[in-house]
């Protein structure tokens, strides 16, 4: 007998106990409640914000966002995709290695023993869950809010003003979220990766937040030209062609190009370190 | 991290050895020239020409191209593009033209009798070159390119010099008379009788058959004054860069200087004819017509790109086209780009210039083989919104196939709407209406749309259109009816504005004004007069309307003192609005790598998982015996026992229950035992193991078995530190069933390592580690019958103790029946403070409730490091209690501990090791009766151990 009775590699670690695991935790719970709360936020400061007088015909995206429910899910999405989405993406999925080698329960899992690529494995994909979960819900809530606020209507098109049904535009939202889902598949890959480097939490969740403030940094260099193209933030907001009336796949393509090329090769860099690793937390 | 540094290093090295080994664009060097020709109509007139010859940088003969300067500029002008263009495989020749620089002569402005005459002598000179690609002896392969005063020297050769292979006129004209004096304006049928008297000879010999080309022609035209102001003048030069640097003129100017500068006499004297009234006469008009491309453009056999500005009130797009009509009408190749820049202005694209250049060049000059992108037909470049990045503007190069003209493909009616309004033309023509200030937008880089546009009010009117639906991009020129109503003759401006709602200032596209000049019939009273609006790419946006505005003054040109008064209306609401359908964005499709990358990627991904997977163990097997065969039987094997292991071979396997020294039943046994019965494979331990004798922990060297049967065997288990210091040398030892082992030593001695090793936490350098036969890899399965506590509890403290306890077992996967939560709780002790979250327990709540997490599903092979730390001597009882029942019911537990008097009583056996190696292994009893008796009491193990580590005192 090799195995204590019952014991099986592929039922360690089930999706729902880790999902537990994670959940509980404040700071999942707290960064939730924060994106659910944003798009409320919002809603009350363009409430009691001063009114603009008149029918000030502005075409920018913050300027239309009372038009509609959508025109505000799209602002809230516009101004959260750059850095909170980044933050609560970084956040799961660089919190779940490295706090568990912070709380010394790594190495008791790992004795279990859950196989250590069944441990990344189980945990990458919760935290992709946590992470798409976070993606959905801040839009989902901000048209719900926005509508409840503003009213079901017709989506202004920032810049051109150009007016697209609601209900052509429901299917654009949903490719809206797939994208920024994708989009951020870089953060995730990257937290993921420095998360089994190190017993630092924050530390993992700094350090792919750092590293994307220096893409963002990096791509404004005009002087790498299309070298920039390459930098896993330039596309980021590629998404806005989804709302425009000729529907533009070509930036998406390319943003979606680039986040899977990055992400595929930092979380197999991950698998393959953490094999080998003597962990000693 | 080493790796990783290096890694790092490593790259930097190649990148910065790349830097240095990348080809450097090759050094161009340039040779300064004087070169003589004789011009004149009677080919008399001897002028040095000042010039560089660039060869070209990588030897052998290549094409020429002769880079022309703009008004005002000279060959150092051109010199940053020549160095360009030679890098490219060019031979370059840039020169000043005569009147300008360091060459001698006066400006004839492009006359085919002079300026021409001495390009044609610089072909001649260039077809002796040794450097230069010869068609035919005396026929170089030569292009021409160049701007505004370059660019019309560039068609006017080529039409006067076949040998020109390839042109790139940029922001040029193609009537001089018409851009100095241009008239909008197509008077209709009931002013047919007028059209007579503005008919000029001129008219009839240029054959314009442009639809725009005003019917009144230069003759009735508005002199743009303030430009040819800055043409013809001292003071202001076209070309901004040359107001920057010294002027090259020195010393003070004679009279005649003053008066005409370099230019001809002749040419200076019409001049000054024609600015005093603003008339245009027919001397001058024949003079600007001898040098405007379109009256020779039907001889130009070279393929030509027209390169025309959109921010441009000197030379319209409208030159372009006339331009571009007339060479395609010979049958010639061209191709047309509005670019954004022009005389007023605007960005400027260099860089796109160049490349559109260059590729023209590439394919005219070098041949089709070049590998140059194409050029299209028709490019234009368009506003791209903003950068993701930068947020900077960024530009759009959408083509289309063939150039429709300034008519476009289609066209799309724009409803005006207003009443007839009465404007003035105040005395004086002052204040005048701006629209652009010539020579200012350039100089201010102004990248603004139109820059500032100001009309006086009582001098316009104005005709609305109601809010666009949709958007609406006019690429050409607008046309509209208007009736003026008045006496003699009107001078009006039309402009059409984007009006946005709002408090956003109308911009009028590009800045520019289409001057009208219209003559009422007398008696007639008004005349219709259909207006072609200036040509210009722009996109009006949902909501904005169209505002046409006719006004009587124009501070760019000039209009007459007399005050008169206009009624001005529409002739018919429709603007007739181009639009051109072909023009698209380049067709990017979908660029390679964004199906190639991801999938480059995946197969790179996969390689490095592939590569990096543990290689399996290849470890030096024990010679002596393997887990998969029967063993022999050892030689501590007592006859009769029966297998412990169900999974045993049944011909009676090695089965050593060495239980320690019966030490009393402990009264809550009870609980033991019960857990005992849950699994059969202990009872028989329990039932038949309480006789057996202490069994010696036998090292691997003298061992003959390594079963299944054997909890814990290491062997020359090796760890070094990254410094290298090892942490862990060569340790081999043994531990049967049954026995508490008591792992010794000093700090550092590799204890937690060594447990770390078992846990398969960390990797052995060298040597092995088999529990139960099996050897310990990075989750090995048999991992699952080990039960551990090393180095401090690990939970997670948002979770209450039962949910971490729980939790844990689920993330084993086995059964929840296996567990034993109940024996395992009992044993922490926690009663209601297990429902708290951990992170509220003290430090000896969390180490009791971690070794309950250890003996979950009562693993056969259980390790504690520092078990008692923490706990107070009730507990210690207790749990030395627990230790020695846990091992008595047949399991093992491996126990590492300061506390030697503690070891002394729980432990059965010891392993003591110093500085990662073993010093002595075996049962207590024996360590201690192998000691003398020091002094009057027994030995003590504190004695034996320091003795051991040879710490004495």
């Amino acid at each position: 007998m090799t195995t204590a009775t019952g014991y099986a590699p592929n039922r360690t670690l089930p999706l729902r106990v880790e999902i537990v695991r994670q959940f509980k935790r404040r700071r999942t719970l707290a960064m939730f409640g924060l994106l659910l709360a944003l798009p409320w936020v919002l809603v009350i400061a363009f409430q009691i914000g001063p009114q603009s007088p008149g029918e000030e015909q502005s075409l920018r995206i913050s300027d239309l966002a009372t038009q509609s429910g959508l025109n505000f899910a799209a602002f809230a999405l516009s101004v959260s995709a750059s850095f909170l989405l980044v933050v609560a993406v970084a956040l799961f999925c660089g919190d779940t290695v490295a706090s568990e080698a912070n709380w010394s329960s790594l190495r008791y899992l790992l004795a279990a023993p859950v196989p250590r690529d069944r441990l990344l494995r189980q945990k990458l994909i919760v935290a992709l869950g946590f992470s798409a979960a976070a993606v959905i819900c801040l839009p989902v809530m901000a048209l719900l809010a926005g509508t409840l606020a503003f009213g079901w209507d017709d989506i202004q098109v920032p810049g051109t003003g150009e007016v697209i049904p609601a209900l052509d535009v429901l299917p654009r939202f949903g490719i809206v979220i797939a994208y920024a889902m994708v989009s951020q598949l870089v953060v995730a890959a990257l937290a993921f990766l420095i998360s089994t480097m190190t017993d630092s939490p924050l530390g993992a969740v700094g350090g792919a937040v750092g590293l994307w403030i220096v893409c963002t940094i990096l791509q404004a260099v005009e002087a790498l030209g299309v070298l920039r193209e390459f930098l896993p933030t330039f596309w980021n907001n590629a998404w806005l062609d989804a709302l425009q009336p000729e529907l533009d796949w070509s930036g998406m393509a390319k943003g979606a190009s680039v986040s899977i090329t990055y992400a595929a090769i930092l979380i197999a860099i991950a698998f393959r370190r953490f094999r080998h690793k003597d962990v000693v937390s | 991290m080493k790796r990783v540094a290096a890694l790092v290093v490593a790259l930097a090295l190649i990148g910065v050895t790349t830097w240095l080994v990348w080809p450097s664009a090759p050094e161009v060097r340039g040779q300064d020239q004087k070169i003589t020709v004789v011009d004149g109509p009677a080919d008399d007139q001897r002028v040095e020409l000042d010039t560089t010859f660039f060869p070209p940088p990588d030897g052998g003969k290549a094409p020429v191209v002769l880079l022309a300067h703009g008004f005002g500029g000279s060959k150092q002008s051109m010199r940053d593009q020549a160095i360009r263009l030679a890098q490219e495989g060019y031979a370059v020749l840039t020169w000043s033209a005569r009147g300008f620089g360091r060459s001698t002569g006066q400006i004839a402005l492009n006359s085919p009798d002079y300026e021409v005459k001495d390009v044609k002598q610089l072909i001649d000179w260039l077809a002796e070159r040794p450097e230069v690609q010869l068609d035919a002896s005396g026929d170089p392969r030569v292009g021409i390119a160049g701007g505004s005063y370059g660019g019309a020297i560039a068609l006017m050769t080529a039409a006067f010099d076949q040998r020109v292979d390839a042109i790139v006129p940029q922001i040029t004209w193609s009537d001089l008379a018409d851009a100095l004096f241009p008239n909008a304006a197509t008077t209709t049928q009931t002013t047919a009788q007028s059209t007579a008297q503005a008919t000029t000879e001129a008219e009839a010999e240029s054959g314009a058959d442009s639809p725009a080309a005003p019917e009144a022609g230069a003759a009735s035209g508005v002199f743009k004054r303030m430009w040819a102001g800055i043409f013809f003048g001292q003071g202001v030069s076209l070309d901004a860069s040359s107001l920057l640097g010294p002027r090259e003129a020195a010393g003070p100017l004679t009279p005649q200087q003053a008066r005409c500068g370099r230019f001809l006499p002749e040419i200076c004297d019409i001049y000054q004819d024609v600015a005093e009234d603003g008339r245009a006469t027919q001397e001058a008009i024949a003079l600007l017509r001898k040098s405007s491309p379109v009256t020779v453009a039907d001889r130009i056999k070279a393929p030509t790109l027209l390169i025309q500005g959109q921010r441009d009130s000197l030379f319209p797009l409208s030159h372009a086209d006339a331009n571009a009509k007339a060479i395609a009408a010979a049958g010639t190749p061209v191709s047309l780009a509005w670019f954004d820049g022009g005389h007023d202005g605007g960005n400027g694209e260099a860089d796109w210039l160049f490349e559109q250049s260059s590729a023209w060049f590439a394919r005219y000059l070098k041949g089709e083989g070049s590998g140059a992108p194409p050029v299209s037909a028709f490019t234009v470049t368009r506003d791209g919104g903003r950068d993701p990045g930068t947020r900077q503007r960024i530009r759009l190069h959408p083509e289309a196939g063939s150039y429709p003209g300034l008519g476009g493909t289609d066209t799309t009616t724009v409803e005006l709407a207003g009443p007839e309004q009465n404007i003035v033309n105040p005395p004086g023509g002052a204040p005048a209406s701006i629209s652009t200030v010539p020579g200012i937008g350039g100089l201010l880089g102004g990248q603004g749309n139109g820059g500032v546009s100001i009309d006086m009010p009582g001098q316009s009117a104005a005709f609305e259109s109601r809010p666009l639906t949709a958007p609406l991009q006019l690429t050409g020129s607008p046309s509209i009816t208007v009736r003026v109503t008045g006496e003699g003759e009107a001078t009006l401006f039309a402009k059409l504005y984007d009006v946005a709602e709002g408090n956003q200032l109308p911009t009028l596209p590009a800045g520019l004004v289409a001057p009208v000049r219209v003559t009422i019939p007398e008696g007639a009273g008004s005349t219709e007069a259909t207006i072609a609006l200036p040509a210009v790419d722009h996109r009006f946006a949902v909501g904005h309307r169209l505002r046409l505005v006719v006004t009587t003054t124009d501070m760019g040109f000039a209009t007459p003192a007399a005050p008169a008064t206009y009624q001005v209306s529409l002739a018919s609401p429709a603007l007739t609005v181009p639009t051109v359908r072909t023009l698209a964005a380049a067709p990017t499709g979908v660029a390679w790598w964004v199906w190639a990358m991801p999938l480059a990627s995946i197969v790179v991904a996969a390689v490095l998982l592939a590569t990096g997977r543990t290689p399996a163990r290849l470890r030096r097997r024990p010679v002596r015996a393997s887990a998969t065969e029967p063993a022999s039987i050892p030689a501590t094997l007592e006859p009769g026992v029966p297998n412990t292991t169900p999974a045993s071979p049944p011909n009676g396997k090695p089965a050593t229950p060495t239980a320690t020294t019966p030490n009393g039943q402990s009264p809550d046994a009870a609980s033991a035992t019960g857990t005992a019965k849950d699994s059969p494979s202990d009872v028989a331990a329990v039932v038949n193991g309480s006789s057996a004798e202490a069994a010696p922990v036998t090292s691997v060297d003298t061992a003959v078995v390594a079963s299944t049967d054997v909890p814990l065997e290491i062997t020359g288990l090796t760890k070094a530190y990254r410094n290298g210091e090892l942490a862990v040398d060569g340790l081999s030892f043994r531990v049967e069933k049954g026995q508490v082992l008591g792992l010794l030593g000093p700090n550092g001695a590799g204890k937690t390592t060594t447990m770390r090793m078992m846990m398969g936490l960390i990797h052995p350098d060298d040597g092995e580690i088999r529990i139960f036969g099996e050897p310990v890899t990075p989750g090995a399965p048999v991992l699952s019958r080990l039960g551990s506590f090393v180095e401090g509890p690990g939970f997670l403290p948002h979770l209450s103790g039962r949910d971490n306890i729980e939790l844990y077992w689920a993330a084993t996967g086995r059964p929840v029946a296996d567990a034993h939560f109940d024996e395992a709780l009992e044993i922490a002790g926690l009663g209601k403070a297990l429902e708290r979250a951990v992170r509220t327990y003290s430090q000896g709540m969390r180490q009791r409730l971690a070794i309950a997490q250890a003996m979950l599903g009562l693993p056969d092979l259980l390790v504690l490091d520092e078990p008692t730390n923490g706990l107070d001597p009730p507990q210690i009882r207790e749990m030395r209690e627990v230790l020695k029942r846990y091992a008595r019911d047949g399991r093992t537990v491996i126990v590492s501990s300061h506390m030697l008097a503690e070891v002394e009583q729980t432990c059965s056996h010891v392993v003591v090791m110093q500085r990662g190696r073993l010093v002595s292994t075996g049962p207590v009893s024996q360590l201690l009766s192998s000691a003398a008796v020091a002094d009057g009491h027994g030995p003590r193990l504190e004695d034996v151990f320091l003795d051991l580590i040879g710490d004495k005192a």
